[in-house]
Order: structure tokens, then sequence, then C-alpha cells
């Protein structure tokens, strides 16, 4: 009896979760493949795309990675690289302190796998009343880790047979996070930080260029935020 | 590289990927009550990134050449309208896809 119930959880929270996977499904399915190919057409065999998108799953480091393995041994400079890459992770992590908290060892495996999709739609899905929520976040993460690795790897070993007219799939992501960013707006009251979030990024992107305004847009963001602590901590209230 | 340079390498985009994951989590242990100024950026980062990550999303959008832009306006326009109107995420997301699809394959 106790079996089953235990079952019936798990199997509730998969259920929930999986709809709100799909389109991270047709994003990293993509995505992964790309990058597999990319892995595949500079020389490295399928293993590579494998093992590092099982133990990397951040997608834009990956893609700089294969670069960095082409070029000359530096791993200080990967390390740093990589930090100022992912630096955004750290605002996710203290977003999801409370989220994360009581999930047990699963709590592990939900850092581990804390990319932009897992931390959007963890923050934003609506979790019902009957299902698990540690289960339902587990479910997210794995999922979404596994659509990247099943991507990564077919791309790295098919990446010369597929051809067909894919152009302009990838923006399954942008559309994602529009619907993301909407849904934090209908929930919340005041607008301010997203605002702040959408005018400071741009403004940034236009002042230091596609490659280099995320840090500065962080900081940015992070300043605003903590100069605007008073009126703001009313308005959350 | 050697073989034990490329896993020299790989090891080192792990090691940077799980320092910027797990660092909040060792910093702020969920036994000890975390300090007010965190758990006010935890309240009101999320928006923000997500605002972020939209623009990041764009970052490789030419405004000035190419197509100016056009499909990505028109589309998230699709998914904002979409979304305001039956508020179905995939819904959104699938329309919003398509319809960039189409323009970039067809029209531009």
């Amino acid at each position: 009896m106790q079996e089953l119930k235990k079952k019936t959880k798990y199997l509730r929270a998969l259920k929930a979760a999986f709809p709100y996977t799909i389109p991270i499904f047709a994003g990293f399915w993509f995505l992964g493949l790309t990058y597999g190919i990319y892995m595949n057409v500079s020389g490295f065999s399928f293993w590579y795309p494998m093992l590092m998108s099982l133990t990397i799953f951040a997608g834009s480091v990956e893609f700089v990675a294969v670069n960095m393995l082409l070029g000359s041994f530096h791993p200080i400079q990967v390390l740093v690289m990589t930090l100022m890459i992912n630096a955004r992770h750290l605002f996710y992590g203290i977003s999801m302190l409370d989220k994360y908290k009581g999930t047990g060892w699963k709590k592990i495996y939900l850092i581990f796998g804390l990319c932009d999709e897992s931390f959007s739609i963890n923050y934003t899905a609506d979790i019902p009343e009957d299902v698990d929520k540690g289960w339902f976040m587990f479910f997210v993460t794995l999922l979404n880790h596994f659509y990247w690795f099943f991507g990564a790897t077919l791309g790295g070993i098919f990446g010369f047979f597929i051809h067909f007219n894919t152009e302009g799939l990838d923006f399954v992501m942008t559309a994602m996070f529009v619907v993301i960013f909407m849904e934090q707006w209908f929930k919340d009251k005041k607008h301010t930080n997203a605002l702040l979030g959408l005018g400071l990024s741009l403004l940034c992107l236009i002042v230091f260029g596609a490659d280099n305004f995320m840090i500065p847009a962080m900081i940015a963001i992070l300043v605003v935020l903590t100069l605007l602590k008073k009126p703001m901590e009313k308005e959350v209230k | 590289m050697t073989l034990t340079q490329q896993v020299i390498t790989i090891v080192m985009v792990i090691i940077g990927t799980m320092a910027t994951r797990f660092l909040p989590f060792l910093l702020f242990p969920a036994e000890k009550p975390t300090p007010k100024y965190i758990q006010y950026l935890g309240k009101v980062l999320p928006a923000a990134v997500f605002g972020l990550l939209v623009i990041y999303c764009l970052k490789d959008v030419s405004i000035f050449s190419g197509s100016h832009g056009l499909p990505e306006l028109i589309s998230i326009t699709v998914v904002v309208a979409l979304h305001w109107w039956k508020k179905q995420m995939l819904l959104s997301i699938a329309g919003g896809t398509i319809c960039y699809m189409l323009l970039v394959q067809l029209l531009f």
C-alpha cells in the first residue's frame, strides 16, 4: 500500500511537470542538436557533446567551450570565462533559496540543474496543491536535462546526415521567456523591477554590445534594486 | 591539446558552472535565517531577471541591417497578444515560433 502511494506521488508530479517542459523539449532538442553538430564538424567524437551535456548542463557555456577546446591550453582563463558567462545563476540561486528548502536529497540535483529554463519554470509554475513540490521541480529539471543530453548526443552522432529546414526554430526559447516574463507580470501588482530588468539590460546591450553586456547589466540591476530597497519593499508587500 | 588538457579544460567549465549554481546555497544555508537584504533580492530579482533573459535572447538581432529585427518584433507581438488573450503557455509559444519560422523562411 505504501509502495503504491509513493508510486502515484511520483507519477502525479511527473504528469504535472511534463506539460511545462514541452516548449523546452522543442528548444533543447534543437539547440542540443545544433551543439552536437557543431562539435561534430569541429572534429570531436560524439563522446564529447554526450558527456559534456550530461556534466555541464549549461547551454551557452558549452558552445563557448568548443572554442576553448580548439584553442591553446589556458585552464584559469577557462574558469574565469565560465564564471562570467554563468554569473546569472547566482541570481537564480538567491531567488530559489526558499523554494528549494525541504526538498531533501533532491536539492543537490535541483541546484546542479539550475539552468535558465529550470529556474524560470520552477519559479513561476503554479504547482497544484495535491502535487509534491519537490518532486515536481525534480522532474522539470530531470526532463530538461534529458532533452539537452538527448539532442546533443544525437547531433554528435548523426550531425552529418541531418538536413531539413529548421531555420527559426530557436525562437522557441525567446517565445518561452517572453511568456514567462508575462506570467510574472500578471502575478505582480507593481512592475518597477520587471521594467528595470528590461530597460537596464537593453541599455547595457546598446552600450556594451552583445558579447559583453551581461555582467554590466547584472551589476546595474543589482545596484538599482539595492538603491530602491525602501520604496520597493512597500511594493512587494 | 592533449586528452589530459582537454579533460582539465572541461573540468574547469564544470567547476565554474557549479560554483555559480551552488554558491548562494552554500552562503545562505537552509538551517540559518537568510539575511533580510538577500530575502529582498530573492523577491525582486526574478521579474528583473526574466527581463534580462528576454533581452539576452534578442542580443544578436540587428536593427540596422538584414531584416531589421522585423521578424522578431512581429513574432513577439504575436506571443504577447496570444498570451494576453488565451493565457495558454504552449499556445502562445507555439504560435509565436511558427510565425517566426514562416517569416524567416518565406518572407525575409
